[in-house]
């Protein structure tokens, strides 16, 4: 891997299918930036869940919507961008997937997954007005740590040029 | 992968054997099927064999728990047997690891259902 940064984005309609597209993709890009399968796994529901909440709670599942999926490998991180076209969110807003009253909710879990899987994350507003989930991963290498204690590491893959 | 459904009977107990994905889409939509054809015919001991199932989202996490409430509404039990690793882990961190009862043990777990 160079230490050039990458940049890929995709604009996914608001259908089911787009949730695997946009897993899949992440996943290859994940795996050819060195992350390990517990982390590829832990990216991949975290994208799947960011597409999740943009098709359903962002768009409103309204076909005529799009989701806007971006990716930036930098020298340090992977770091992920899901956009929607809906009203947006505060993050502080969610209720807590985790207290009493809430464990046999049916919904409302996507949000806490991303959040225990990757390294940071944030809902922002975005362009389009709708919110912007911006997550990240630290890519695994020498020196390398995982802040949120999860992200081990299954491999050494060689970072620099 | 898509998810698989087969049941069989043990007793008074229906085990299901779900294999593949529980995902957003087929996944969730076919084991809702199931659970709510199983108490449709008044079977309302349920035990579900995770054993192949490698991997659930959050839209399959919801319809265990929307399978789970309904099991219980019609006065049965839903149960879980085999977890992988990786559903185990999100029971955990989701806390439903003290919601659902689980076995790793198929006689154990018939034998829990009353």
């Amino acid at each position: 891997m160079t230490t050039d940064s990458k940049h890929l984005e995709i604009t996914l309609e608001t259908q089911v299918e787009s949730v695997n597209l946009a897993e899949e993709m992440c996943l290859r890009v994940a795996e050819a930036a060195g992350f390990g399968e517990d982390d590829c796994y832990r990216i991949g529901m975290s994208v799947r869940e960011g597409v999740i909440n943009a098709f359903h709670y962002g768009n409103q599942e309204r076909p005529e919507k799009k989701i806007y999926l971006a990716v930036d490998i930098t020298t340090e991180k992977m770091i992920i961008h899901v956009l929607d076209e809906g009203t947006g969110f505060t993050l502080s807003d969610v209720p807590d997937p985790l207290a009493e009253e809430n464990l046999l909710s049916t919904s409302g879990r996507g949000i806490f997954l991303m959040r225990a899987f990757m390294d940071e994350f944030d809902v922002v507003q975005g362009r389009t007005g709708g919110a912007e989930i911006v997550m990240s991963k630290k890519l695994p290498g020498p020196g390398g740590s995982f802040p949120n204690g999860q992200g081990g590491r299954e491999s050494a893959p060689q970072q620099g040029a | 992968m898509a998810l698989r459904a087969t049941n069989r009977e043990a007793g008074q107990v229906t085990v299901v054997e779900l294999g593949g994905r529980i995902t957003l889409g087929d996944g969730s939509a076919l084991l809702r099927k199931t659970i709510r054809g199983l108490l449709e015919d008044q079977k309302t001991k349920i035990l579900l064999n995770l054993a192949d199932v490698d991997y659930i989202d959050s839209s399959g996490i919801g319809e265990l728990v929307s399978g789970y409430t309904a099991v219980k509404n019609h006065g049965g039990d839903l149960k879980l047997l085999h977890l992988t690793k990786k559903v185990r882990d999100l029971l955990q961190i989701t806390k439903l690891y003290t919601v659902f009862d689980v076995y790793s043990d198929e006689n154990d777990a018939l034998g829990s259902f009353r």
